[in-house]
């Protein structure tokens, strides 16, 4: 990586420089003055940057070569999918037809990109098993919400208005509880047993008339695949609750079993893992939807439909929960998803699905000498290891993941989920070679012998990154959230 | 089976099922109980050669009709803007795009920075004290706003003007249902808020009034007056805006704005059929530990050393659960970037010209529309948008002008049944006297 301090661009501005080329005005220049009143006309121009285009370039240069994607090396990020960005994907995504075509053209100009929404929703609903897929929400998390809106509105449509509890597991992501509180319900937490799974008692002990619903994610955030899955339905669906599925770990499951065949009602997909959807640096995603059959009414507006004169959005829904976006979802995600699906077809996705648990599973056997493994047993995608007997030497989890940064790798999730002390989460996906696996490994336990021989080298890593380790707790206490120009007192 | 992303040989599966202590790969899946397994293969269309499928979806893009081919007047929300050619090649490098959230700062500091600016360019913009790193879009940030405001005053009513954008409007009303809070319209005057009437809605439960500026039918709301209505009744001011207008316009911030939300997409994303474009997330200082969302805030490392890194974190879904602010994790960082990059291509001056070049068309188009007999209707002041009544509807006007290479205005009809036969006409810098002159005459012919 590179080395020196980038200044921000602000720093890099000169009076005077332009980077922009804009043709020249040829409608009369007209005093704005006499379009607009004066108190609408902006008297402070807004402090952006004065650079040229090569200024621009080096800029954003530099600043690349400071950071660390998928394509720079290995990037093990547990329950984020970090796998292959595929290049065909950036090209059609960016094809004049589907990126330059506003949502508001006469549907009949836009049946190419009506086909294409459609087709990969009848995709996903093979996939899923659901009986409808909506592409609407924006990520996993928004569609976490959407779908429990929905489940919201079935219950009321229902006359139920006492359900206001989402019951959520403890290893749970963290927007499981959160979308829960913006869809209007109380959160109640359900512990996982000794083999960290959902906890049966637990669960049956807690479930009522008052349950709207269960969130589940499966293979859970540990890997491990709730057996116990038709049990835990049942239970749910018992008392009159929905069984909703947090999908954003699909790549362990494909080909293997469909969330609609194990008794869910929803399930949400995070296209930006396990289809490929570039992360971007924290997004764009896009978290479609799936519903079985009685949740359908319930859909966002609009509903994508084929007709014989083609394919048209349906507004005429009259028990939707109404519009959850702006427009029709993230498009472009959509068309790299959709890029994906049909360059791997049925036996690709298998495959992915496959050498993805081999991975996972491999890596697991090779690091469970040196380090704990609170559940011992095959995981799925990914595996969660416990830093613990390393704690008691002295370093902990984050020190062990700063300095993996000295090796060249992106460190597993850390601390998640809530239920591993020190946790070590590691999901390699099966884009990754076993070359690749071997090296993380060795250096996993060429760092767990330091931590027995040479503690200080781990304690005190990172040793070769641009930066060393921020102070966190400075950047709360007093918040510098954006550049100021220092003004000279006068 | 061999596919280029699949790097696993059989050599290699063999070597490392051993190493896993089990002979096949279905071992590894004996957890999925028999009843559920799936069997087979999924019923999906069979995998395309890289050649194949870039000719197929090819072909299927061309089935659409984009605004490089035809001369668009379409707004409403998204616009066919000027896109610096140097946007789309840094967005390009793979640094960027294939990152994850970044939560290694030490290796993650060219995204941090890059948002850390983004933010900055944000606030200077609007004219507020801080922005956050970016939200889905400008109408889900909306409806995070008003969420925001019910939860600061602890009041459970919106007031959400009729000038702004119909589509974010109903976006707001289903983000409120699910926390129980109370949506009302705002009429209008004239095209824009009635303050009379806002005056006359405002009672001690509403949180805030929710404006756009400039509003949907293209008019410059006076923020201002609304928002001095509304602070009097402790109520938090929402202004909604383009921040392409506010390289001219007078930045929300000094018009009483509490929260300032919008959708970036004017600087250098593609309309991309709606969808992903870039919300942004911008509040006065009071309000700082309360926004949605990722914040990108400067510190030093153990050497003293300037660097960036996520922080208030304790605000958010993976620290709080279910007591943080949003649900929020993914945003639109790489479009955050990409209009970090427009921003700075632009510069100071650049936003500037090119406010103004779109006052200038449209209120050349507008003038072009009166000589032609074309009524326009509201008479304030307007940015890039403006209404124009027609004698026929909208939609067989536009099929007309489909047929001459131009994408017409939104039909309004379909919004507000007393608009019908009124056209919402964008004009970008993108679109030349010539393509004006066509658009009118091509609409007075259709329209006579
Ligand atoms: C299990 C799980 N659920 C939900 C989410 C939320 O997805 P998103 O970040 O797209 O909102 C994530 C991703 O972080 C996840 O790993």
């Amino acid at each position: 990586m590179h080395n020196d301090n980038q200044p921000l661009i602000f720093e890099l501005s000169t009076e005077g420089r332009i980077g922009y080329s804009l043709s020249e005005l040829d409608v009369p220049a007209v005093d704005l003055g006499a379009i607009l009143p004066s108190e609408f006309i902006r008297t402070e121009e807004a402090e952006l940057p004065e650079v040229s285009e090569l200024d621009i370039m080096r800029h954003y240069t530099a600043l690349s070569r400071r950071n660390h994607g998928v394509d720079s090396g290995f990037y093990p990020l547990g329950s984020c999918t970090m796998k292959y960005n595929p290049k065909i994907n950036e090209a059609i995504a960016r094809f004049a037809g589907f990126a330059n075509i506003h949502p508001l053209q006469d549907e009949a100009t836009v049946q190419g990109a009506l086909g294409l929404m459609y087709d990969l929703q009848e995709h996903l609903i093979e996939i899923t098993g659901m009986d409808e897929v909506t592409l609407q929400p924006a990520a996993g998390a928004h569609g976490e919400w959407t779908a429990l809106m929905m489940i919201r509105a079935f219950h009321e449509a229902n006359g139920d208005f006492q359900r206001t509890k989402v019951l959520v597991p403890d290893s749970a992501h963290g927007t499981n509880p959160a979308s829960a509180t913006v869809a209007g319900f109380d959160t109640v937490t359900v512990k996982s047993d000794e083999n960290g799974l959902v906890d049966l008692e637990d669960l049956r002990r807690l479930v009522g008339d008052d349950t709207a619903a269960l969130m589940l994610t499966n293979p859970n955030t540990l890997g491990l695949f709730e057996e116990h899955i038709l049990d835990i339905a049942a239970i749910v669906h018992e008392v009159g609750g929905k069984v909703y599925y947090d999908g954003a770990n699909l790549n362990a499951v494909m080909s293997k079993a469909r969330p609609g065949d194990m008794g869910f009602d929803c399930v949400h997909l995070n296209l930006h893992k396990t289809f490929t959807g570039p992360h971007g640096g924290g997004g764009p995603g896009s978290g479609p939807v799936g519903v079985k059959a009685d949740l359908i009414p319930f859909l966002p507006k609009p509903v994508l439909v084929k007709t014989e004169e083609g394919y048209h959005f349906d507004y005429e829904r009259p028990q939707s929960i109404g519009r959850v976006k702006p427009f029709y979802g993230n498009f472009g995600i959509n068309v790299r998803a959709y890029a994906y699906i049909r360059s791997m077809g049925p036996d690709g996705l298998k495959t992915v699905t496959e050498n993805a648990v081999i991975n996972a599973n491999y890596m697991m056997r090779r690091l469970e000498p040196y380090f704990d493994l609170p559940y011992n047993r095959h995981c799925k995608h990914e595996f969660v290891l416990s830093g613990s007997r390393q704690k008691k030497l002295g370093a902990r989890t984050l020190d062990m993941a700063k300095r993996l940064l000295d090796f060249g790798y992106h460190p597993p999730t850390t601390y998640f989920p809530l239920n591993v002390e020190e946790g070590l989460m590691i999901e390699p996906t099966e884009t990754e070679s076993k070359e690749t696996l071997d090296a993380f490994c060795d250096a996993m336990i060429q760092i767990a012998k330091e931590v027995e021989e040479t503690p200080e080298v781990v304690q005190e890593a990172p040793h070769t990154t641009v930066i060393g380790r921020l102070d966190e707790t400075r950047a709360a206490r007093n918040p510098v959230l954006r550049y100021q120009k220092e003004t000279v007192e006068v | 089976m061999k596919h280029r992303y699949l790097p696993m040989t059989e050599q290699d599966q063999k070597e490392m099922l051993n190493v896993i202590g089990v002979s096949t790969v279905d071992e590894l899946f004996s957890d999925i109980p028999e009843k559920v397994r799936f069997k087979g293969n999924y019923n999906i269309k069979p995998a395309k050669s890289e050649s194949a499928l870039l000719k197929e979806l090819a072909q299927l893009s061309k089935e659409n009709a984009n605004s490089d081919d035809y001369a668009s007047f379409l707004g409403a929300g998204v616009y066919d803007h000027y896109k610096p050619v140097i946007v789309d090649h840094v967005i390009s490098r793979s640094e960027f795009y294939t990152a994850y959230t970044p939560y290694q700062p030490e290796i993650s500091q060219g995204e941090l920075q890059a948002i850390f600016e983004f933010q900055t360019m944000i606030a200077e913009l609007t004219g507020m004290d801080l922005a956050n790193s970016s939200m889905y879009d400008g109408g889900t940030a909306l409806a995070e706003a008003g969420m925001l405001a019910a939860a600061h005053t602890r009041r459970k009513k919106l007031l959400v003007s009729g000038a702004v954008h119909p589509i974010s409007h109903d976006v707001v009303k289903t983000y409120a249902a699910g926390q129980s809070i109370e949506v009302v319209n705002v009429p209008l005057k004239d095209g824009v808020t009635d303050l009379a009437a806002l005056q006359e809605l405002i009672d001690a439960d509403t949180a805030a009034v929710l404006v756009q500026y400039p509003n949907f039918y293209g008019q410059v709301e006076n923020v201002q007056a609304i928002a001095d209505v509304i602070h009097e009744a402790k109520g938090l001011c929402v202004v909604s805006s383009n921040p392409l207008a506010l390289g001219i316009l007078t930045p929300p911030g000094k018009m009483g704005a509490d929260i300032t939300v919008g959708d970036a997409q004017p600087f250098g994303i593609p309309e991309s059929f709606g969808g992903p474009h870039c919300g942004y997330f911008a509040v006065t200082k009071k309000l700082m530990r309360k926004v949605p969302g990722r914040l990108i805030g400067e510190t030093i490392d153990d050497e003293g050393r300037r660097g960036y890194v996520l922080t208030l974190q304790a605000r958010e879904q993976h620290i709080r659960r279910e007591k943080a602010t949003s649900n929020i994790c993914s945003n639109q960082a790489l479009n955050a970037l990409a209009a970090a990059v427009a921003m700075t291509a632009l510069g100071k001056k650049g936003v500037q010209e090119m406010a103004t070049q779109n006052i200038l068309k449209t209120h050349y188009a507008k003038e072009a529309f009166e000589k032609a007999g074309f009524t326009v209707v509201f008479k304030g002041a307007h940015f890039n948008e403006i209404v124009v009544k027609c004698n026929t509807s909208v939609s067989t006007i536009n099929k007309g002008l489909f047929e001459k290479g131009i994408i017409g205005g939104f039909d309004l009809g379909k919004v507000d049944a007393a608009l019908e036969n009124h056209a919402l006409i964008a004009v970008t810098e993108q679109r030349t006297k010539e393509e004006i002159d066509a658009l009118v005459q091509e609409m007075g012919a259709l329209h006579a």
